[in-house]
């Protein structure tokens, strides 16, 4: 559940480990490590839901245990499962809107939210922001199959614009607050649409544009009583789960006409 | 009200759903056409994922249906025999439509299809109803009745082999043309979530040239049979059947469809026609928007 690592991730060039370690000595600053949680590890999707509201929250602490006190901008990345999916381009021809092209990625997230102390390009720069996936310019779709770049940036704009207005993709700038330099927290609305799934929460301690400090957490969101018979219902008995839509449907209609037969 | 719709996987306000079965149902019990072709695209334009709205209305049409029938073949406005033929072309139709719905989805241009089928026939049969009922109000007004229309079938329908006797709806007619005409509507149920109605009335009337008493009553009948087999079909292949939209549809279509037809009684027909030929060309003009000025949206995300 909770998985901590030092920054840095190897190849380092000899000569900046040795203006690190300087700095480092002069400051007196060592990385810190992040100790995060999350108000909730299990969404019930069931009768009545609505969505949730996550509050992803948790201490930025030295090895040692004790307040790191000092300022580390926090940015926390909540992501959904992920799947293959092609995605469909229109084009108008000869007068019709139809689809022409289409593009497939082996790993869309059907969820990606990344909240923020202060937006993204005023934290890191765009190679670390692109390392990390900090942001929704820099989601990893990997692709399949070779398309050139600008058809490739082209699709994967439209993409993550068709999901930020069905609000399962969101990028808040201001969305994380840091207190006492020691606790941050930010909250994440799940739509009611979202898909069932392990989503990772993942938060990040960045200073100087370095990422210092990362920590995983997990949130299960399923489907509970009802809504997961009746998914499974439909998906592994067909016919049993169409003959029981039909028997429905014709009840319905039998005994409305009875009851108004009445009045 | 808030749903949770498991297979559609998204929250609704079951009221709007309920409301919206209610108003096709309200049509239905006028007209005796399903409702279909209003009910997919509103959910769809809710926000229902395409491919569950389709195979859901399907299940409300069997419910609205149900009482129509019943109440048809009491006054013995139903021929079975007709109704059998038509069946069993609405089926194999389902069959084909089924195969077509794949064929279409690998192509990517199942959304596009549908969208030009809506056009193209709501357009059409939305015309002809308008031009056919201004008339009729015309003539009323005036005073001078139109002249009677002869009951005859098409002349392509005569030149068919193999004749039967259809005698409760008067016709000495090949076996083949309802055969045929039941597939047609088989597969614009399957592709496009509609009953189909409000195209078997007008081609059992002016095609195969039924007598008039029976035609609404045997087409709530084949609608009845079609409308079951799609959503065993939807259930099997696409499993995008959603009960609890599909109840929440029925709550408000089996108690729409008394209403519409106590209403139906008491509003002079022609001035209830021409409203529905301007609801059914409204809805062809929003989809042709779509489609030759500018899409709803220019990117869409199927799973791979």
């Amino acid at each position: 559940m909770l998985q901590s690592q030092a920054g840095g991730r190897g190849r380092t060039l000899t000569r900046t480990f040795l203006a690190l370690l300087a700095l480092m000595l002069l400051t007196g600053a060592r990385d810190p490590i992040l100790v995060p949680e999350i108000s909730q590890h299990e969404v019930q999707v069931r009768q009545g839901f609505r969505g949730a509201d996550l509050l992803l929250f948790g201490a930025i602490l030295t090895p040692e245990g004790s307040r790191a006190g000092q300022d580390y901008d926090i940015v926390v990345v909540l992501k959904g499962p992920t799947r293959s999916i092609v995605l469909r381009e229109k084009q108008r021809i000869a007068g019709i809107w139809v689809n022409a092209t289409s593009a497939e990625f082996r790993s869309a997230p059907t969820f990606f939210a990344v909240a923020s102390s202060k937006p993204i390009g005023k934290i890191v720069d765009d190679k670390t922001a692109a390392i990390y996936e900090l942001g929704l310019p820099w989601l990893q779709l990997s692709p399949i199959g070779s398309y050139d770049p600008q058809q490739q940036a082209r699709f994967s704009a439209g993409l993550v614009d068709l999901m930020r207005r069905d609000g399962l993709y969101k990028e808040d700038g201001g969305g994380v607050s840091v207190s006492e330099q020691v606790l941050y927290q930010a909250r994440i609305a799940l739509p009611s649409n979202v898909q069932t799934g392990t989503y990772t929460a993942e938060t990040f301690a960045i200073t100087h544009g370095r990422v210092v400090a990362s920590a995983i957490s997990r949130v299960q969101v399923q489907k509970q009583g009802f809504e997961r018979l009746v998914e499974l219902f439909a998906l592994n008995e067909g016919f049993l789960y169409g003959l029981v839509a039909v028997a429905i449907s014709i009840a319905m209609g039998f005994l409305a006409g009875r009851l108004f037969a009445l009045i | 009200m808030n749903v949770y719709l498991p297979i559609a996987n998204l929250s609704v306000n079951g009221l709007v759903i309920v409301a919206l079965g209610a108003l096709t149902g309200i049509l239905s019990g006028m007209f005796g056409v399903g409702g279909g072709f209003l009910t997919t695209p509103l959910m769809i334009f809710y926000g229902i994922p395409p491919t569950v709205a389709a195979a859901s209305a399907a299940s409300q049409v069997t419910g609205a249906s149900v009482s129509g029938v019943l109440a048809h073949s009491k006054r013995g406005g139903v021929d079975y025999q007709m109704g059998g033929v038509m069946v069993a072309g609405g089926l194999i139709g389902t069959l084909l439509g089924a195969g077509i719905f794949r064929l279409l989805q690998d192509l990517g241009q199942i959304d596009v299809v549908i969208n030009i089928l809506y056009v193209l026939l709501l357009g059409g049969i939305g015309g002809v109803m308008a031009r056919e009922s201004w008339q009729a109000v015309q003539a009323q007004r005036s005073g001078v009745p139109l002249p009677a229309r002869k009951r005859r079938h098409h002349p392509m329908v005569a030149s068919l082999p193999l004749r039967w006797r259809f005698y409760r709806s008067g016709l000495y007619i090949s076996p083949l043309a309802p055969l045929l005409l039941g597939v047609f509507t088989g597969i614009l149920t399957m592709l496009m979530g509609i009953g189909g109605g409000f195209v078997l009335v007008p081609a059992m009337l002016y095609i195969l040239g039924m007598s008039a008493g029976v035609v609404v009553g045997t087409s709530l009948f084949q609608i009845l049979f079609v409308t079951m087999a799609t959503t065993m079909m939807h259930a099997v292949t696409t499993r995008a059947v959603d009960v609890v939209l599909a109840l929440l549809l029925l709550v408000g279509s089996v108690s729409g469809a008394q209403v519409g037809a106590q209403l139906a009684q008491k509003i002079p027909a022609e001035r209830l026609r021409f409203v529905l030929a301007a609801l059914v060309l409204l809805i062809a003009l929003r989809m042709a928007l779509g489609l030759g000025w500018r899409p709803d949206e220019i990117y869409t995300v199927a799973p791979l």
